[in-house]
């Protein structure tokens, strides 16, 4: 076990250094200057000296490189170049957005999935069943940006219930935070509760042909507390795995529709960065986001390994 | 061989998402390809005066903010998506069926680099790295391509091992070993031909999701630029337009719904049609 | 699945009254598109910092007004001598920045010297380039000499970058502006917004708003919901003209169309065959419907131009006519220039609806005699890195929001790379000209010149697509330099 961990981590590690050159040289040839976007298009060249000087882009890039990465391992992310603060203040005011998005759609898609998974299970084959498994499968075809731009033609355009975008801010209080990140999440959690929804049902189908629910049933236990008591809680193992897996599915939705309602979240703050060349925020975000993505699947495989005990030699998973 | 196809055909007309989805996937073919001789209205034709027009005689969806003929549009970006998604998945199955393959041949230390670069690749969320990708080559419908592309290769390497290395356990296997057939010539002759099926299945998949991932891309603004239609962008100028003019944000939504909504029942109706010990959920 | 439907709709419409209390009174939620890199005008070009700052935390020694008139600021008067070459400016008295010192004369020989020093990282360095010498008289007077008389000079020190900094706080009005202005800065949610509240000490008349808060929403859509919803009350430029007139049936709202000072062009690179050509040129001016193009791209806003130059300036000339759309005239151009079957190129488009949706549309109107464009969309960043700076684009669209800025045309290597030893004649002559009525016409020899040349497709000036809540008061209906200035805004009783 402990091999196996060990080996995990080397791997974790490698990663993220692997992802830290990649997103370095691949910003090194970006085209786009960041001093001329800050001084725009009067700017003179000894003024464009002096910014690049001041912010250090006159270095070469394997100073730089070793700069950002020594600063990483310290917690120093940098200064962002347009704002002037540094990078982590940054980061952390959009992770208060970004992150409750992600957590209320996982949670979300959750309440919704699991009921629904588990009825049609019991329901198999009946007409139930049938209609809640055509409906995933439209669930998952809908785009989830489209899926947000429907929403907000109801309930902004048409009821002008909520506005169509924009994050009150915490300090608004929790209600009206919360409230503007309903549709969203609503909107991120549709196609992520109809695969779930699907495999949940899927799950709780094996576990009912297996023999210790017939046991159960044989005893004499009713048909819904076999259902509720035994095979739901194995049926889950594979579910909550299911859920760790998506969660690179999540990170990715939260960038798309943090774009459509307009939400101040690490999503839209990439884009931004990347189109004012911010390249240090760029930089952090990227391995921030697929630090994130390894040490949650890291996560997933060590509660494999704890499940499965067969996997621990095997080092991959197929 | 024929009795085969016989057969599977006869099975697949009993089974329901196959024939749904088989008729949705075909007719969207089928669109597209008019789309590529004929559309109602030339797509790239702006004229002003006739813009956001209701349903017609004339407009059967009405047009678009610069005059354009809808369903003119929705055919053209029907072409787009196809064509993107084609090549997309093609470079996942060109390069990932040949890296799982050898993968499953060799095994040892190529394998490990295989399959470690795989799990890096997955480590970046698709859309991210796409983003990534776009800001550097700049936007646009190859840039996009290659983007998509890119993450169906560990997808389809993934899957070629896993399903390669049961084959290679078989004893028809340990039969032409015996015969003196090298890694390769297994590969091609009796590896590939056994798991086909499971590929297949696995490009209807990915057929679907790269016509979605193109749809979010160029939302975003990062794939198809115009004039070249395309039904993510489509959505993305409605969306401003929405309260003028709704129904250019529904229209292209149920393009991309109904289509991947038809690839996906085919190819769950085709994985159980090929083979029935494959009826897993994904 | 229903019942779920029904729960989400009775706790979203819980949302409705929380609206309204963001309109109170004194208090003004002013919509922005763009959020500003930082908040010191002196350290960048964005025009989104002074949408923020100007007028309201910062001043300068003169400042622009509503009618773009020069008017005092921060000096109270000042004398020009004969030859126009030295400036005496009277400094007001008892103001004081916002961290509580003194603004003299010290501050103000502070603030130019920053700007024209080596190391400056003023955006707009040339304004300051006749500056020969500052010097102090006292507290309360500072002298500018000039290298030579400059008409605009006054003008010029009316701009955001030419603001009054404190020579204690100059270093760290990017993230914390410390002016002299009738609103100081409390605090900025990057992202999101920057709140502003009334300045108490403030040496003129006191800001009949209590707070202000600047939001910042870049996506079209979501800023008509924001206005509808009551989270914003006003939008001084609204990102999308296709709501206009929806805003106007509406009693809520005031929509105020007001002019710019931004000339949208197709600018062309002149200096790349085959754009070198004269007839090439003329052949697009004949092809351009601008009609088309301010009905499509912006929805029937904007004023056709004929030249590079703002209609509502007492020396405008309409040229509107010089190339009317004439498709067979383009054609016969065309091939004069010896392209009769057409030919292939490129046009770059910055993000703004104008050019992206413009760009289109010229496309769609250039094939029709037979050039055709590639579109090739790009970020701000790419445009100045490959259009402005490399001169690598064949066309583009832009808007020159600067005011008065035909000038540009006889900068060397400006990236149209437009050469005319007649222009640069004109732009010497006004350089030199005090006299009005000579000024005018001059500028109008100016712009037949640009006209005749077809330097660019001048295709027209950008409005101003105001729209309030209809019970704000005192807003800007122009925008004669980029500024919300919020000093006699209030609340209608």
């Amino acid at each position: 076990m402990t091999l196996f961990l060990v080996k995990r981590l080397i791997m974790l590690a490698a990663t993220l250094l692997v992802a830290a050159i990649v997103v370095f040289s691949v910003l090194e040839i970006l085209p786009g200057d960041p001093a001329l976007v800050m001084l725009g298009v009067s700017a003179q060249p000894d003024t464009l000296a002096a910014l690049r000087a001041e912010m250090g882009l006159d270095q070469p890039a394997w100073t730089r490189f070793f700069q950002w990465i020594g600063g990483l391992m310290t917690g120093e992310l940098g200064r962002s170049y347009t704002y002037d603060v540094p990078v982590s203040e940054l980061i952390g005011e959009r992770v208060v957005v970004s992150l409750p998005l992600a957590v209320m759609a996982l949670t979300l898609s959750t309440v919704i999935a699991i009921p629904l998974g588990v009825i049609a299970a019991s329901r198999h084959n009946k007409t139930l069943d049938i209609a809640l498994t055509g409906a995933a499968q439209f669930g998952i075809a809908i785009p989830n940006f489209w899926f947000a731009i429907l929403l907000i033609l109801l309930f902004s355009v048409t009821l002008q219930w909520v506005p169509a975008g924009g994050f009150a801010g915490w300090d608004a209080g929790f209600w009206p935070a919360t409230q503007s990140l309903l549709l969203p999440a609503f909107a991120l959690a549709l196609p992520q509760a109809a695969i779930l929804t699907r495999v949940t049902r899927s799950s709780v189908l094996e576990v009912l042909q297996e023999d210790f629910v017939r046991t159960a049933r044989a005893k004499g236990l009713s048909r819904n507390a076999a259902l509720w008591r035994h095979a739901v809680r194995n049926a889950l193992i594979p579910v909550i795995t299911i859920l760790g897996l998506q969660f690179s599915f999540l990170l990715a939705g939260t960038i798309i529709i943090e774009n459509v309602f307009y939400l101040p979240g690490l999503g839209r703050l990439l884009f931004q960065a990347i189109a004012q060349r911010d390249l240090i925020v760029v930089k952090d975000l990227v391995v921030l986001l697929a630090g994130s993505v390894v040490l949650v699947n890291f996560i997933v495989d060590l509660g494999y390994a704890v499940l499965d005990p067969r996997l621990r030699s095997g080092g991959g998973h197929v | 061989m024929s009795d085969g196809l016989a057969e599977i055909w006869r099975t697949g007309l009993r089974n329901r998402g196959f024939v749904i989805g088989g008729i949705i996937t075909v007719s969207f073919v089928l669109l597209a390809a008019i789309a590529l001789i004929w559309t109602p209205y030339p797509v790239e034709e702006i004229v002003v005066t006739r813009r956001f027009q209701g349903i017609s005689s004339a407009h059967w969806l009405g047009t678009d903010q610069f005059g354009r003929d809808l369903v003119s549009l929705l055919m053209a970006g029907a072409v787009n998506s196809v064509a993107v998604a084609i090549v997309a998945v093609g470079l996942g199955v060109g390069i990932g069926v040949p890296l799982g393959a050898i993968a499953a041949a060799r095994q040892g230390w190529l394998d490990e680099i295989l399959m470690r670069a795989n799990d890096f690749a997955f480590a970046f969320p698709a859309l991210l790295s796409a983003v990534m990708i776009t800001a550097l080559a700049g936007p646009g419908a190859i840039n996009s391509i290659i983007a998509i592309g890119i993450f169906n290769i560990p997808v389809f390497a993934r899957l070629t091992r896993g399903a390669a290395l049961v084959v290679w356990k078989r004893e028809f296997i340990m039969a032409a070993r015996v015969a003196g057939k090298g890694p390769l010539r297994i590969s091609i002759e009796h590896i590939l031909p056994n798991i086909s099926s499971v590929l297949i299945v696995q490009v209807t998949i990915q057929f679907a999701l790269a016509i979605l991932a193109e749809a979010g891309l160029s939302y975003l603004g990062l794939g198809t630029q115009p004039p070249q239609p395309s039904w993510g962008k489509m959505l993305n100028e409605a969306q401003t337009l929405m309260f003028l003019a709704p129904q250019l944000a529904i229209f292209p939504g149920v393009a991309i719904a109904l289509t991947v909504l038809g690839l996906n029942l085919f190819g769950d109706g085709l994985r159980d049609v090929l083979d029935p010990r494959l009826r897993r959920e994904r | 699945m229903k019942r779920l439907f029904l729960a989400l709709a009775t706790c979203v419409a819980g949302l409705v009254p929380l609206q309204l209390q963001a309109a109170g009174d004194g208090h003004l939620n002013m919509g922005v598109v763009l959020e500003p890199p930082h908040l010191d005008p002196t350290a960048g070009a964005a025009a989104a910092i002074d949408e923020v700052v100007y007028a309201n935390v910062f001043e300068g020694l003169t400042r622009i007004d509503r009618n773009g008139e020069v008017k005092p600021g921060l000096a109270s008067s000042w004398n020009v001598s004969d030859d126009g070459k030295t400036y005496r400016f009277t400094l007001r008295e008892g103001v004081t920045f916002h961290d509580g010192t003194t603004m003299d004369s010290a501050d103000v020989l502070f603030s130019i010297e920053r700007a024209i020093a080596t190391d400056s990282v003023n955006a707009q360095k040339a304004l300051f380039e006749p500056i020969e010498s500052v010097a102090a008289e006292g507290a309360g007077t500072v002298v500018v000499t000039l290298k030579r008389p400059t008409g605009h000079f006054l003008f010029n020190l009316g701009w955001g970058d030419a603001i009054v900094v404190g020579e204690e706080s100059a270093d760290g009005n990017k993230a914390n502006p410390v002016g002299t202005g009738p609103f100081t800065f409390k605090r900025w949610v990057k992202g999101d917004r920057v709140e502003l509240q009334r300045n108490d000490a403030y040496w003129g008349e006191p800001a009949k708003l209590a707070t202000a808060t600047f939001r910042f929403i870049p996506d079209p859509a979501a800023a008509v919901s924001a206005m509808m919803a009551g989270d914003v009350d006003a939008f001084a430029n609204f990102p999308a003209p296709e709501n206009m007139v929806q805003f106007e049936a509406d009693p809520r709202f005031k929509v105020v169309i007001g002019s710019t000072e931004g000339e949208t062009i197709l600018s062309t690179n002149n200096g790349r065959p085959p754009f070198d050509d004269i007839r090439v040129r003329q052949a697009i001016a004949h092809a351009i419907d601008r009609k088309a193009i301010i009905d499509g791209a912006m929805f029937g806003y904007g004023t056709p131009i004929g030249s590079h130059f703002a209609p509502h300036h007492p020396a405008y000339v309409d040229l509107t006519n010089r190339y009317p759309l004439d498709l067979e005239k383009a054609k016969s151009l065309m091939a004069e220039a010896g392209h009769a079957d057409g030919f292939k190129a490129t046009i770059k488009l910055p993000p703004p609806s104008y050019a992206r949706r413009g760009g289109e549309i010229i496309a769609s109107q250039l094939r029709e005699i037979g050039i055709e464009l590639e579109i090739i969309p790009v970020e701000w960043a790419q445009w100045l890195e490959q259009a402005f700076r490399g001169k690598d684009f064949d066309l583009t669209i832009v808007s020159h929001t600067e005011p008065m800025d035909i000038g540009i045309y006889a900068r060397e290597s400006y990236y149209f790379d437009y050469q005319s030893e007649a222009f640069n004649g004109f732009m010497e002559k006004l350089a030199s000209e005090v006299d009005e009525k000579a000024r005018y016409a001059v500028m109008a020899d100016a712009q037949k010149q640009l006209s005749e040349d077809a330097v660019n497709g001048f295709l027209f000036q950008l409005a101003k697509h105001g729209v309030w809540n209809a019970k704000v008061k005192g807003l800007w209906e122009n925008s004669p330099v980029q500024a919300n200035d919020l000093t006699e805004v209030s609340w209608e009783k």
